[in-house]
């Protein structure tokens, strides 16, 4: 009985997503790339809420995963390596397109390894530690891209890496409008299409992680590292999946994300953007799959949405009160207040025991 | 060897600098196991307010000496700062005491971003260019130089330092502080109050946080809204690296971490063979970090705690 009511409800938001991007486009396709930002982060934060979440390793620098995953479909879907490199050139020469089905599993496989490299040398670390260690990692990978300019150009620095190619498949790209019968469906609402699907299977594997031996296992030393090792488990090889299960979700994010934008630079693989993800996974509600969609949205879309309100505002305080500024300011404001009134998130996941504890006191 | 000297002085001054902030960080992880992220914004706010007082003072009396305006400026800075981390505690940290530390954090990060903001918004974004009130001649010692600001820097931190040391060792909040830091409970047991014990830890890392700003825009002659993130980040690296909760480690750290970073800028390039030039200054700290972390995870100088569930 319970299991069909939760499953409508779920069928009930598949459909109210199927449906939206035709509603927004109504009001021009701002508002669905409004949209599809919003998707690209629940990706995100469902990725870091397998490190953060379900295994309890607070990752302060999970946005180099989703760097890594942009870099890796710029290089190879755009000119910048044949131009800057003539082996390279005389080995394609048509020049590197990367299909879809082509780059979600490089951008999934070299993110995950990424991940565990990176996660290695973390392994024995408490706590805080590890926050700041991975924050090191987020800002080293940064400083790079800002600098592999030179000797060598592989990321072309601080200038980034434009021209990309848009998203295709089989012929398909999604950079034209599609044109069925009467219905003519714009390039942006393909995007929200593929993302929607994307976030849907990432919600599936995270949903059917959480509840097998694994996902318990990660669980486990959230809860207690050296009871979780007394029961038998190997918590170095689980936090080092956590870590790399992790990463592949903000890989695909930043390839989705590269070929969507058609642009990637460091400057959108900054420090405050591992924040805000951290931020949406724990403002929403820590290891709780509704609660984690919730913040993402809630924190990539509201803010966008205030820009168009942002105007009036701007004259009233003679300019000292941009959009940017503002938005700023609510998602501070936002970070504070709802930790202050729900410590555990917006949507917390339902806490195992509580009745027990309660009564016991 | 001369550019040596010179970079090891550099890297003193920068290091002192580290290691106020790195203490301010620490006493607080200390007490109520927190990484305070909004410390470095304390500190912007202390430069900021100073700059603005030094304006103003400038204007209103200018037959003052430069180092009585530096110096009126930075107590004003220091009170500003002290009040503002005894707010942002009471308000932000305090109900969120008994909650989980995740919780916690995600407040400080919050807060850490809406004092930057806020200051954007009252100071405007542009960087400020703070007026250089000490005489400016460099003073040379064995082939490299040293700015009297330098010397100040040099001079205060080692004061401050002192001051703090006195504080903690030798007095009553000092012994109720470091009984809290070991264990709050019993602490409390013995007649300490926590919440005055923590609010005291606030004003004090405030201030000299405050100290820090001051001198920060000093040597470096600007001042800007952003301009405590990165110190902020580094001292904390600091403080990890000489070992959190530890005091002495916090300023070994901060100084060893000033001199890394310092004496790295100037080599890197010599050493990959202009591979890797200076613009990898920042991320020296962290690979520092890293490496220590591995070898030695509790920093430095730090006890091995065992895990608190």
């Amino acid at each position: 009985m319970k299991i069909n009511a939760s499953s409508k409800n779920v069928l009930l938001v598949i459909v109210l997503a199927l449906m939206l991007p035709l509603v927004l486009q109504n009001f021009g396709n701002a508002w669905v790339r409004i949209a599809d930002m919003a998707l690209l982060y629940t990706l995100l934060a469902l990725g870091l809420n397998i490190v953060v979440g379900y295994a309890g390793l607070l990752d302060l620098g999970y946005v180099a995963f989703f760097a890594v995953g942009a870099y890796m479909y710029a290089l190879l879907s755009s000119p910048h390596l044949i131009d800057t490199f003539p082996a390279i050139a005389a080995m394609f020469p048509e020049g590197m397109h990367m299909p879809l089905w082509l780059i979600i599993p490089v951008g999934a496989g070299l993110a995950g390894l990424f991940g565990m490299l990176l996660g290695a040398p973390t392994l024995k670390l408490r706590g805080d530690y590890l926050a700041i260690v991975t924050l090191g990692f987020g800002e080293i990978i940064r400083v790079f891209m800002n600098n592999l300019d030179q000797p060598v150009n592989i990321t072309n620095g601080p200038k980034g890496i434009d021209m990309i190619d848009s998203i295709h498949f089989f012929g398909f790209s999604l950079s034209k409008r599609l044109t069925i019968g009467e219905f003519d469906i714009p390039s942006v609402t393909l995007y929200y299409y593929l993302f929607l699907v994307l976030v849907l299977l990432s919600v599936l594997v995270s949903h059917r992680l959480e509840n097998s031996r694994i996902g318990r296992a990660w669980m486990a030393i959230r809860e207690d590292e050296i009871a979780a090792k007394a029961m038998g488990l190997n918590t170095r090889n689980l936090k080092l999946m956590a870590f790399g299960m992790g990463a592949t979700f903000g890989g695909v994010s930043g390839a989705m994300f590269a070929g969507f934008q058609g642009f990637v630079s460091p400057e959108s693989f900054s420090l405050m953007e591992s924040v805000m993800i951290v931020a949406m996974v724990v403002l929403g509600g820590l290891g709780h799959l509704p609660g984690v969609i919730l913040g993402a949205v809630l924190l990539s879309a509201l803010p966008e949405v205030l820009r168009y309100i942002a105007g009036p505002l701007q004259e009233m305080t003679d300019g000292r009160l941009d959009a940017a500024i503002l938005r700023q300011l609510l998602i501070a404001l936002a970070m504070i207040v709802v930790m202050l009134l729900r410590p555990r998130g917006l949507w917390p996941a339902p806490e195992h025991g509580k009745n027990l504890r309660k009564s016991h006191k | 060897m001369d550019i040596l000297l010179q970079q090891i002085i550099n890297g003193l001054v920068l290091g002192s600098m580290y290691a106020l902030v790195a203490l301010g960080y620490t006493m607080v992880y200390g007490i109520i196991n927190l990484i305070n992220f909004a410390h470095g914004e304390v500190l912007m706010v202390g430069a900021l307010t100073s700059w603005s007082v030094i304006g103003m003072m400038r204007d209103s009396m200018p037959w003052a000496p430069g180092w009585v305006i530096l110096l009126l400026a930075t107590l004003i800075a220091c009170v500003v700062a002290a009040s503002l981390n005894f707010t942002i505690e009471k308000v932000a940290y305090r109900p969120l005491r008994n909650s989980p530390k995740l919780s916690t954090l995600i407040t400080a990060i919050g807060m850490s971003i809406l004092l930057q903001t806020v200051a954007m918004i009252i100071w405007k974004p542009n960087y400020k260019a703070y007026p250089a009130l000490l005489p400016t001649d460099p003073i040379a010692i064995g082939g490299a130089v040293i700015t009297p600001t330098q010397i100040m820097i040099l001079g205060v931190t080692a004061i401050s330092l002192a001051v703090l040391m006195w504080l903690v060792n030798a007095t009553r909040l000092g012994r109720a502080m470091r009984a809290t830091a070991e264990n709050p409970r019993v602490a409390a047991l013995m007649g300490v109050k926590p919440d005055m014990v923590i609010s005291a830890t606030f004003i004090i890392g405030a201030v000299l946080a405050a100290i820090a700003g001051v001198m920060f825009a000093s040597n470096y002659g600007t001042a800007q809204h952003a301009m405590g993130f990165i110190p902020g980040l580094k001292a904390f690296t600091a403080a990890v690296f000489g070992g959190i909760g530890n005091l002495s480690g916090a300023v070994v750290g901060g100084i060893l971490l000033g001199l890394i970073e310092s004496i790295g800028s100037g080599y890197l390039g010599q050493l990959t063979g202009g591979v890797l030039g200076s613009q990898y200054t920042d991320i020296l700290a962290f690979i520092v970090l890293i490496i220590i972390l591995t070898l030695r995870p509790s920093g430095l100088m730090g006890e091995r705690v065992a895990d608190r569930a």
